[in-house]
């Protein structure tokens, strides 16, 4: 059975939940300019509530099982977080108050600013962007508009790895800047070779995520880090994997000059099924004052000890606001929950058992899955899915099947430097009782791959829709409700 | 360990199935010199204790759920009704990623595909993404679009002066590697005839918003088509209150060719700013050159209805560097907030808002209008929001409302004077469901008060 | 049309086929089929001009999209306007009503330096050994 749409719900003169009555007399409507017609469905409150009720249990989520997605980071989403974020003083605060109307708010702000610098090994840190790539593109334009300023007009080019998110090369070209690519080479480092036959005047940085998409941790950082140096250029850090790193290395010790944080990821806001998240930008000095105006600061005048008072800060070189208001308060506010229940030692044992996690469940298929790069990896590896000796099935096939299995396949078909990727990620707020059971799941479909090939290509066959046509979905696309 | 489910013994026997001894073993590839630094973070507390903190800290703030408020200018404060938060307080709905795996996410896709529906049916379009950031980033998206449609040949936008100012500002900071020129500049009062006659044929897109940030109605009659004509296909792009289009005629049904604007009013609370949500639609012939994701209909191998996300080659995980944007986590919780919003209050009760909004901001200005001191600006028609010539600057009334009446805070309206030179000693007064008329008279006899003291003084 | 005799190709896989004065332009069965099923195309406009290896049009899958190259330069005299509600063409037939633009070249030199069918020929087999 499928679930109507809403609007097929509705019903003519049907009234869903009650708005108060008008408390003042009418004044006359602007008779031109009212609309005819308004076609919102016709619905009751009942309606709505178990209509999507049933359009909820319809997804897989975290908190059914384990999500393993890689470059993804599904971790558990603590429940005081949310608690957290409902309190009446923070849904209720209006953005243009007043600091001294907000000190609550401006103290949470403040504090995840200065946790982290700590944490990146940063000079500054601005809380506007809205999600990682958001951050990225704010890293960008800091990196370009700080050549230019210096009268470095020439530069006109970003490197960006051949494992890297997409979000890289797009949020270079949004900053009207041209993508070299640059490989990778045997161990699925950075090539040095291809790295140093590309550097020149032109560059304007490099952007890199360490661990890198396949996993693992890029072993010449320092090296990478003085390449693009060397040359005047600068180095962005995807910060999409700090969850691999936090309290074991901060990415600003190792010449990172700019990167963005996730704090959906490694700080365990929720995904929410595509956003909000959230991606703050750290900074190294030289760039501090091209941040986002305006940042949280401590006003000069007050004690930061006895009695801090905070105020809003513009940077004197910004590259400008990229977003209206101050950042994405309500997932600042989990984040900063997060950081507080962890402490320094929590943040480290974090990142520490993410690793684990990874290498034990790398340790438990091995050998049935073909591994790209044996190395020891970091939060998340990536194994093919493909079989010698059952040549027609594909990673899209074992995706699906794990589906029949009642987990979540991970990652497919990403880094694109990995023929048939599965890039499994499971996080630290896995047992070794749950990745046991999905490293036997993963067993048994390599095993069916060559028994039963035909159970993977129609799987899944026990989900809410077998598999989509996605080829009638794009070429007459349906995107709407036609009333 | 806070959220580690470990046992020692388990530990144990992982690390040597992984065939090491101990965690540092998995770090040996992080240079020495980097590895373990000293952090200076504060001890874990329990959850007790941080929400205890919380607690102290959430009261810190001036609370709209509680204070009587009538500050707008982008953010407002609007009834929620209480299935909003039921639903997306649902961890599978909350707790889920982007929906990349189809069978497993039909809740969040078909959930976004109703918002599509809804923001089209709203807005007057054919076709709506599954969100922007904001109603700012959403207002960039929008030049880009328009950027895009003309092949990036034609490099001048023009944007309203009164088009929310954070978005203005946005607008530039995104096209700054773009050599666009962006020209309206920052004259409130500038005639709406003038800011169509810097339109010409390399002119890729017109931005108005209505109501203005001012709080103004625009009149759309007939403006798409001098657009249309003067740019030789000049896109118009509005930026609009969507609770406004509970009452009023909707910008696509006057021909504009993007609509887009902050759906923080559909269901979402304050939050000091965000997370919000950016609402975004266009025309179907602009759906290729549109960023963002898009969820479509389509049927499984049984035939099954269902949804899949489509037309993701525009994005950038598979165009890379030529996608339409870099966007990839957008606000989907956000958009199922406002989609359930709208399904609540449905038809019949958006409508009801929206006169509520109006009615109670009209009142509101009458008796504000009679008050010694002040004066509102009756220029043109407005929806929630108006402006209020006041005897003293704005920041000085408001500070006297919060902190200097007996018993009662009130937060008053947004000092237009920060943006605009010519507007100082103006204020914009927002006025929605949530304001009694009670709370309406408290606030014009505190500024009568104002008034009085100050002859006093 | 005779599609044996009188077609080069360049190594980003679109095909050039004499007609007259001009050069009728796709992508090869090799490049649809690596595609699968293509869902899009995005086509010049007539009258627009674009220099040997310009990017002039885009091919989708659902999950690639191919940006598809000049082989010479020229002038756009036609496009295959078919293609924009039956995108699958290309699949069925690819050097035939898959066609894509029609060009009248401002170069003819240009068509000594596209490669034959054994030139291209050469590059499937590099690029399947990947």
């Amino acid at each position: 059975m499928s679930e109507p749409l809403i609007y097929e719900l509705s019903a003519p003169g049907r009234e869903g939940v009650k708005p108060p009555q008008l408390d003042v007399p009418e004044s006359p409507l602007p008779t031109a300019m009212l609309r005819e017609e308004l076609p919102l469905p016709e619905v009751s409150e009942v309606d709505v509530v178990r209509h999507y009720l049933r359009l909820s249990q319809l997804n897989y989520a975290i908190d059914k099982g384990m999500y393993p997605l890689g470059s993804c980071t599904m971790k558990f989403n603590p429940k005081v977080n949310e608690v957290a974020a409902r309190l009446g003083g923070f849904t209720g605060a209006h953005p243009w108050l007043d600091p001294e109307a907000v000190q609550g708010a401006l103290y949470i702000m403040y504090s995840v600013q200065e946790y982290l610098k700590e944490i990146g090994g940063f000079a500054a840190v601005s809380l506007q962007p809205a999600a990682g790539a958001h951050g990225e593109l704010t890293g960008v334009l800091i990196m370009r508009k700080y050549h230019l300023d210096r009268g470095d007009t020439a530069r006109d080019t970003i490197l960006v790895p051949d494992s890297a998110h997409g979000t890289n090369p797009a949020s270079s070209s949004m900053s009207g800047l041209r993508v070299v690519e640059i490989p990778s080479d045997a161990r699925g480092n950075i090539d040095l070779k291809a790295l140093r036959a590309q550097v020149c005047e032109r560059v304007v940085g490099l952007m890199f995520t360490n661990p890198n998409t396949l996993g693992l941790f890029e072993e010449h950082t320092e090296e990478v880090a003085d390449i693009i140096h060397s040359c005047g250029g600068l180095v962005y850090g995807d910060g999409a994997n700090l969850n691999a790193l936090a309290g074991i290395m901060r990415p600003g010790d190792a010449g990172i000059d700019v990167m963005h944080f996730n704090l959906h990821k490694t700080f365990s806001t929720p995904h929410g099924g595509g956003g909000p998240g959230s991606g703050p930008v750290g900074v190294a000095a030289h760039l501090a004052d091209y941040l986002p105006a305006p940042i949280v600061a401590l006003d000069p005048d007050s004690s930061p000890e006895e009695d801090p008072y905070f105020i809003f800060y513009d940077p004197p070189k910004s590259i400008g606001r990229v977003r209206a208001f101050w950042g994405q308060f309500g997932i600042i506010v989990r984040a900063y929950t997060y950081m507080r229940m962890l402490g320094k030692e929590g943040l480290r044992q974090a990142a520490e058992h993410a690793v684990l996690n990874a290498n034990y469940l790398l340790s438990r298929i091995k050998g049935v899955y073909p591994l790209p790069y044996d190395r020891i990896c970091k939060h998340e590896f990536v194994v093919e899915g493909r079989f010698k000796d059952a040549p027609d099935i594909h990673a899209l096939d074992i995706a699906k099947r794990l589906i029949d299995y009642g987990v979540h396949p991970p990652t497919n078909y990403f880094p694109l430097i990995v023929p048939e990727a599965l890039m499994i990620e499971p996080t630290e707020t896995e047992s070794k009782q749950s990745l046991d059971n999905y490293a036997d799941i993963l067993l048994k479909i390599a095993a069916e791959a060559r028994e039963n090939p035909h159970l993977l290509h129609e799987a899944p066959h026990n989900a809410p829709v077998r598999r989509l046509d996605e080829v009638r979905a794009a070429r007459n696309p349906v995107l709407r409700y036609a009333h | 360990m806070v959220y580690i489910p470990h046992t020692d013994a388990e530990r144990q026997e992982m690390l040597a199935a992984i065939g090491v001894n101990n965690l540092d073993a998995l770090f040996q590839d992080i240079p020495e010199k980097f590895r373990y630094p000293q952090l200076d973070l504060p001890a874990p507390l329990s959850e007790m204790e941080i929400l205890q903190e919380l607690q102290f800290l959430a009261a810190l703030n001036v609370n709209a759920n509680v204070v009587p408020t009538f500050l707008g200018a982008g953010a407002y404060r609007h009834w929620v009704p209480s299935v909003v938060d039921y639903v997306i307080s649902r961890g599978e709905f909350y707790t889920a990623y982007t929906p990349y795996q189809a069978e497993v996410s039909q809740g969040t896709l078909q959930a976004i595909f109703e918002y599509e529906s809804m923001i089209c049916d709203l807005t007057g379009m054919d076709v709506a993404n599954a969100s922007h950031y904001d109603g700012a980033t959403a207002t960039a998206e929008a030049v880009i679009q328009a950027y895009n449609v003309f092949r990036k040949k034609r490099a001048k936008v023009v944007i309203a002066p009164t088009v929310h100012p954070h978005y203005r500002q946005v607008v530039h900071t995104y096209t700054q590697g773009m050599g666009l020129d962006i020209v309206g500049g920052d004259d409130p009062m500038m005639p709406l005839e003038q800011l169509i006659a810097l339109v010409d044929e390399n002119t890729a897109c017109l931005i108005l918003q209505t109501p203005d940030f001012l709080g103004r109605l625009v009149n759309l009659e007939g403006i798409a088509e001098q657009v249309h004509a003067r740019g030789k296909g000049t896109l118009l792009a509005v930026v609009v209150n969507p609770i406004s289009l509970g009452l009023l005629k909707p910008p696509g049904a006057y021909g504009a060719d993007i609509v887009l604007g902050e759906g923080q009013p559909l269901g979402l609370g304050l939050n000091f700013g965000g997370p919000y949500l950016g609402f975004y639609a266009t025309r179907d012939e602009y759906v290729r050159q549109m960023a963002g994701r898009l969820v479509g209909k389509t049927v499984d191998v049984e035939g099954k209805d269902g949804y899949v996300m489509t037309l993701t080659t525009r994005e950038q995980h598979i165009r890379r560097d030529k996608a339409t944007s870099n966007i990839c986590s957008n606000e989907g919780l956000m958009a199922l907030a406002a989609t359930v919003y709208m399904a609540a209050l449905g038809k019949h009760g958006l409508r009801k808002i929206a006169e509520l909004n109006y009615h109670k901001a009209h009142y509101a200005a009458d008796v504000i209008d009679k008050i010694p001191g002040f004066s509102v600006v009756k220029t043109h028609p407005f929806f929630n929001e108006f402006m209020v010539r006041c005897p003293a600057q704005v920041a000085d009334i408001n500070h006297f409302l919060l902190n200097d009446i007996e018993e009662v805070e009130i937060v008053g309206g947004y000092d237009l004077g920060r943006d605009y030179p010519g507007l100082q000693r103006h204020m914009l007064v927002a006025v929605t469901e949530v304001n009694s008329r009670h709370e309406i008279d408290l606030f014009a006899e505190a500024l009568g008060a104002f008034t009085a003291e100050e002859q006093e003084a | 049309m005779n599609r044996n005799t009188g077609i080069r190709y360049q190594e980003t896989h679109e095909w050039a086929w004499q007609d007259d004065d001009e050069i009728v332009v796709g992508i090869t069965d090799y490049a649809q089929s690596t595609l699968s099923d293509i869902v899009y195309v995005e086509l010049p406009e007539v009258g627009e001009t674009f220099a040997r290896g310009e990017q002039f049009g885009v091919v989708e899958s659902v999950k690639a999209a191919a940006d598809v190259y000049m082989p010479m330069s020229g002038k756009i005299v036609a496009v295959n306007e078919e293609l924009e509600d039956r995108p699958e063409l290309i699949n069925e037939d690819a050097f035939g009503r898959g066609w894509m633009i029609r060009i009248s070249p401002t170069n003819m030199a240009e068509w000594k330096e596209l490669l034959d069918i054994n030139g291209y020929k050469k590059v499937i087999e590099e690029e399947s050994a990947h």
